[in-house]
């Protein structure tokens, strides 16, 4: 199943340059190919292990999201990563392609405030459901007031 | 993915397949810390569950933001609060990674031996937590709960001589460990290990030959090898799946490499062969930290000078993912740094995150009381959940 050459492959598909040399690779992919990036990854690149999906807030820059898959049977790994652009808070979901995404998808509208569209459940995950702004985003002071009080 | 249709309570009079909602905890004596599980059910089967986790969330990212490199390590110790020395680890491997900061052998050694300990004392308190859970079916209960805790209380013991401390340890520092080993603490290891390995026998001997053991661990819970990638679960239950996957053997660290130990898989997926893995990986680490101290090199435990001031350690611009087989599976930390004394943002990768999010997945279709032993056996600290 492991493609001989994985960073042709991206090539040939999806005209990217992945960074990094096997067995670790990291790929931008731009918004609109998420879904099908995953897709690809999981059927033609043999990467069935989700590892963990996560986002970072780089400020004016706006959120990149990222996430980590691998292929346990020959040994490669990958970070997927694309970045949302200033302001912009929509991602497609990986729910139906992986089903570790649910969580983590969750997770990160949780704390950051992403919303993933497709997911079948978007609800707060760590933090109570009436809770007010996203925690992990950089305007999110450390000593923010909550009203009443929690 | 919990069925939004299945949650509301038909009433459909007492023919026998009504649905009745019931709440498992969050204040419940299986649930290991607090853990809430919205259970549907159709008599005594489950036929949806809504598992509700937060209640110990502290957010430890944002506090790992606002914290330098030298602070952190002995906070990061209170994400798995049951194996400490896992997510010291991994956070201090992630700046080392970015910062391409060299650790002696020495140093390497003693965190091999630290984290081995920590697993053995971990799958103690699993074991001992686990078989209470269960209960009654095995003679009382309490039983083996208590032989577990004496054993695990000599391994605290061995970390207090080492650390001081007997639960959080603030071990591992950035660049090496803080402390080496003191006078005498070697030959008190190895006497300590001797006499857990001959107890664990006696544990298997208990267990394996219970009917009621059996009944309640066999076919229950099963995780079949797809679904165990496909959510991401790692350690003892990825590896009950029938996957080799072990990342001290794949992604060497830390000088595992020049160990000899055997990745024990099954193919299971039921709660036994989670059981059986980790008795196996209890006699592995015992293996594995005989051999540490047997080889353990002379020389530095660290490769820096020792801490002065909290915003000492300076790390450069970059971005690396380390991850440790923790007692529970994959603990990673994802670190971007921007050459300041504080990483620019840390993302933990909790292995009981992962783990217990295959719930929903493989808890529909059992009895109530299954929930308990599958729930021990996935063996979440919620600590580590909620972060």
């Amino acid at each position: 199943m492991g493609a001989a050459d994985p960073r042709a492959l991206v090539r040939d598909r999806f005209g990217l340059d992945a960074g990094g040399a096997p067995p670790r690779l990291s790929v931008e992919v731009p918004l609109d190919r998420w879904v099908d990036f995953a897709r690809f990854a999981k059927h033609d690149l043999g990467c069935h292990y989700f590892s963990f999906l996560t986002a970072v807030d780089w400020k004016e820059q706006g959120l990149e999201v990222l996430y980590r898959i691998e292929n346990l049977d020959d040994h490669l790994d990958i970070t997927v990563r694309t970045k949302l652009g200033p302001d912009a808070v929509r991602c497609p979901s990986l729910t139906d392609v992986y089903r570790g995404a649910d969580w983590m998808e969750r997770e990160c509208y949780d704390m950051f405030g992403i919303t993933f569209d497709g997911h079948p459940d978007l609800r707060r995950i760590l933090l109570a459901q009436d809770w007010d702004g996203h925690p992990l985003r950089k305007a999110y002071a450390v000593d923010t007031p909550h009203a009443p009080y929690r | 993915m919990p069925d939004l249709e299945a949650r509301k309570v038909i009433e459909l009079g007492y023919a026998g397949n009504e649905r009745l909602v019931m709440n498992m905890g969050p204040q419940h004596p299986s649930a290991h810390g607090v853990f809430r599980a919205i259970l549907t059910l159709e008599g005594e089967t489950i036929v949806a569950v809504d598992a509700v986790i937060g209640y110990l969330h502290r957010c430890h990212e944002k506090l790992g933001e606002t914290l330098t490199y030298v602070q952190y390590p002995s906070i990061a110790s209170k994400t798995d609060y049951v194996a400490a020395m896992t997510s010291e680890l991994a956070y201090v491997l992630a700046a080392e990674k970015i910062g391409q900061i060299e650790v002696p052998k020495r140093a390497q050694y003693l965190r091999v031996i630290a984290a081995e300990l920590q697993r053995i004392a971990s799958h103690c308190l699993w074991l001992g937590t686990w078989c209470m859970d269960m209960g009654g079916a095995l003679g009382g209960g309490a039983t083996l709960f208590l032989y577990c805790f004496r054993e695990r209380e000599t391994l605290l013991d061995l970390f207090e001589a080492l650390t001081g401390a007997r639960l959080l340890y603030g071990f591992h520092q950035v660049g090496g460990t803080r402390y080496d080993l003191p006078a005498g603490w070697a030959e008190r290891c190895r006497s300590t290990v001797d006499l857990i390995e001959k107890r664990i026998d006696e544990y298997e001997a208990m267990l394996e030959g219970n009917a009621f053991f059996l009944a309640r661990t066999r076919g229950v819970g099963v995780i079949s090898r797809e679904l165990a990638q496909e959510v991401g679960v790692s350690g003892p239950l990825i590896r009950g799946s029938g996957v080799a996957y072990d990342i001290r053997r794949v992604a060497p660290y830390s000088s595992y490499e020049a160990f000899d130990f055997k990745v024990p898989v099954e193919t299971g997926g039921d709660c036994w062969a989670r059981y059986r893995v980790r008795m196996v990986e209890f006699r592995e680490s015992i293996g594995i930290v005989r051999q540490a101290l047997e080889g353990l090199p002379p020389g530095p435990i660290s490769s820096r000078p020792g801490v002065k001031s909290v915003g000492q350690v300076r790390i450069g611009k970059g971005e690396a993912y380390a991850r440790v087989e923790g007692p529970r599976g994959e603990v990673g930390c994802y670190l971007v740094a921007d050459g300041s004394a504080k990483p620019y943002r840390m993302k933990w990768r909790g292995a009981s995150f992962s783990n217990l999010a295959v719930l929903p997945h493989i808890v529909p279709g059992h009895k109530v009381a299954d929930v308990v032993a599958i729930m021990g056996s996935v063996d979440p600290v919620f600590g580590e959940v909620d972060r």
